[in-house]
């Protein structure tokens, strides 16, 4: 059985103890959006300045547990500075290491943990997007990986990726 | 560990076979019934021979096995109504669960009652079960909701309820609050209500698992209760409602069972409960129910109840003892209007996070809004760890939670 250390590694507390990237950005130019999980009330309110196709900058309010937490902070840092291309490949990369099957899960309820239940998904046919970018290195998000083995902690650790992805192409429109 | 001054837990304990297991190496502690209630061995093996003795369809075939099946559905109607004060058995109409006992208010009697400007009020801890369908009359018809605040105390603000009652056609309130714990006082509000001409409809999905329930006494004209809360099997729960009501209230759903007559340009509902109950009822569900009712009965209520007081006043002693102020218990303080039901904020920790290290000793609580946003949001809190009680819980079962408290501190601190 897999214990609290698997979860809450060092990198995940610090993340949340000192989160990255806290506060609002002028809107506009930044556009703002709002990914709610419904399961637990966790909110998070994202930022998103996209400028010649790039995140020039993000910042991140709303309130949770430490997973959504340290995975919004992280997330901030990792795409900061990206090209729209890189951040969504990055999205992607993100996703798949939550995606439940590794985890050897048999039960329902799990399903692949993107959020796409509650309305809140991305716009989906990711398979379809431009040929990828060269997927930056995932870095310390790895140490969410971990998650996987708490399936209900999953919508947790997606919210802010979720919003993200809203977000992207809410700038792209 | 186990005395009480009304049960002998750990004979109850051995009645309900989930507890006897280890979960990360520790005892199993079960503090999440406001969620849902463990089930006695009696009511599985009510249902188990139940399926193996005698299940055929109700109300329909005229061979042995299904007259014993109807009989043994009616029966457990009969027990239900007894259990919470009915006057008649046709009283008590079987659904889902008590979101599904208020919804069958809210489309029946409301859709044929309320229109565009009446009132219907409802409180601020309302569980959503008794919102959402009101909003939903609100958005469809026009219908105008009102609320009756909360003390700072987290009993209902009741000091401008005539006000709040003028032109009312009904006041739906929880008898007993599933965040705070509040025993609200059903009985004055339905006095208060009836003067003002609006019928009365108590969400007693909490009250009739913890506390004597007589719909004489609490005065209220519809009550929803949800089997799954009171040792029963989940599928099975519903509404009770007088029935000069129910007999004036149109079918809510349509289909086999509800009928007695169906030509090609119309149909003839069945008298009641049964003009309420289309399709396959949950028969096994209903002995299992109605076992359930023969159990708490058999430990008497009042004895449930003083259970229930000495535990809270136990935790609300030893939590803040352990953890003083960093640990916020939402809710009244006084036993005596506290169902056993503690949300409970630990510093800035969030509950998914105490929740998570708590089931790491074992101890199951629920975290999060519990289906009551609008009462977080007036508590000021995004979400909470919840523990609640029941019958089978005893005080080193609050002893395990203090001390994995501790650890959550520890752990975030
Ligand atoms: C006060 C209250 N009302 C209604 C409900 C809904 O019960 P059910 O989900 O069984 O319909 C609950 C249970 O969650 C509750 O606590």
């Amino acid at each position: 059985m897999p214990g609290l250390e698997d979860l809450y590694r060092e990198i995940i507390l610090d993340h949340y103890r000192n989160p990255r990237n806290r506060g609002e950005l002028a809107v506009p130019p930044a556009h703002r959006v709002e990914g709610f999980n419904p399961l637990c009330g966790d909110e998070i309110v994202l930022y998103l300045d996209v400028r010649d196709d790039r995140v020039a900058d993000l910042s991140i309010t709303g309130q949770g547990c430490s997973i959504s937490q340290s995975s919004a902070s992280m997330m901030s840092a990792a795409v900061k500075g990206r090209t729209v291309a890189e951040a969504k490949a990055l999205i992607r990369a993100f996703k798949a290491m939550m995606s439940i099957h590794e985890a050897g899960l048999d039960g329902p309820g799990g399903s692949d943990g993107d959020g796409d239940l509650d309305g809140q998904g991305g716009s989906g046919a990711e398979p379809d997007g431009p040929p990828a970018a060269e997927t930056p290195p995932l870095g310390d998000l790895e140490a969410l990986q971990g998650v996987v083995k708490f399936p209900v902690r999953i919508k947790c650790a997606t919210l802010s990726w979720n919003t993200l992805d809203q977000g992207l192409d809410a700038a792209a429109s | 560990m186990a005395l009480s001054p009304g049960l002998d837990v750990d004979a109850i304990k051995d009645d309900f076979p989930i507890l006897d297991q280890k979960v990360h190496g520790r005892r199993l502690v079960y503090l999440d019934s406001a969620s849902s209630s463990q089930k006695p061995i009696q009511v599985l093996e009510a249902m188990d021979e139940y399926y193996r003795t005698t299940h055929a369809n109700v109300h329909r075939g005229v061979y042995a096995i299904a007259e014993e099946a109807t009989r043994r559905f009616e029966e457990a109607r009969g027990k239900v109504a007894r259990f919470i004060g009915a006057r008649e058995a046709r009283e008590v109409v079987f659904a889902k669960n008590a979101t599904e006992g208020i919804n069958l208010v809210a489309h029946s009697w409301g859709r044929t009652h309320l229109g565009q400007g009446d009132v219907v009020v409802l409180t601020h801890m309302e569980h959503h079960a008794n919102l959402v369908p009101w909003l939903m009359l609100a958005q469809e018809k026009g219908v105008e909701l009102r609320y009756i605040p909360l003390t700072g105390e987290g009993t209902l603000d009741l000091s401008g309820l005539d006000r709040i009652l003028d032109g009312a056609k009904l006041v739906g309130v929880s008898a007993v609050s599933n965040v705070l714990g509040t025993i609200n006082p059903v009985r004055h509000i339905a006095d208060a209500a009836h003067a003002a001409g609006a019928l009365v409809l108590a969400d007693a999905a909490q009250h009739v698992p913890h506390l004597t329930t007589d719909v004489a006494e609490l005065g209220c004209d519809f009550l929803a209760f949800t089997g799954h809360k009171m040792l029963g099997p989940t599928g099975i729960g519903g509404l009770w409602a007088r029935a000069d009501l129910l007999e004036a209230m149109p079918p809510f759903l349509g289909g086999g069972e509800m009928i007695t007559d169906v030509r090609l340009d119309g149909f003839t509902p069945t008298e009641i409960p049964w003009k309420f109950e289309a399709g396959t009822p949950p028969i096994a569900e209903a002995v299992g129910l109605g076992a359930a009712v023969d159990y708490l009965s058999a430990l008497g209520m009042d004895a449930v109840r003083a259970h229930e007081v000495d535990l809270v006043t136990y935790a609300l002693d030893t939590l803040a003892q352990r953890h003083g102020q960093d640990l916020v218990i939402h809710g009244p303080t006084d036993p005596r209007i506290k169902g056993g039901v503690l949300s409970m904020q630990l510093g800035d920790i969030h509950s998914h996070d105490v929740s998570q290290v708590l089931d790491e000793a074992g101890v199951c609580v629920r975290a999060g809004h519990h289906c009551a946003k609008p009462l977080m949001r007036c508590l000021g809190a995004n979400s909470t760890a919840r523990a609640s009680f029941y019958i089978y819980n005893d005080r080193s079962d609050i002893d395990v939670l203090a001390e994995a408290l501790g650890d959550v501190r520890k752990f975030f601190g």
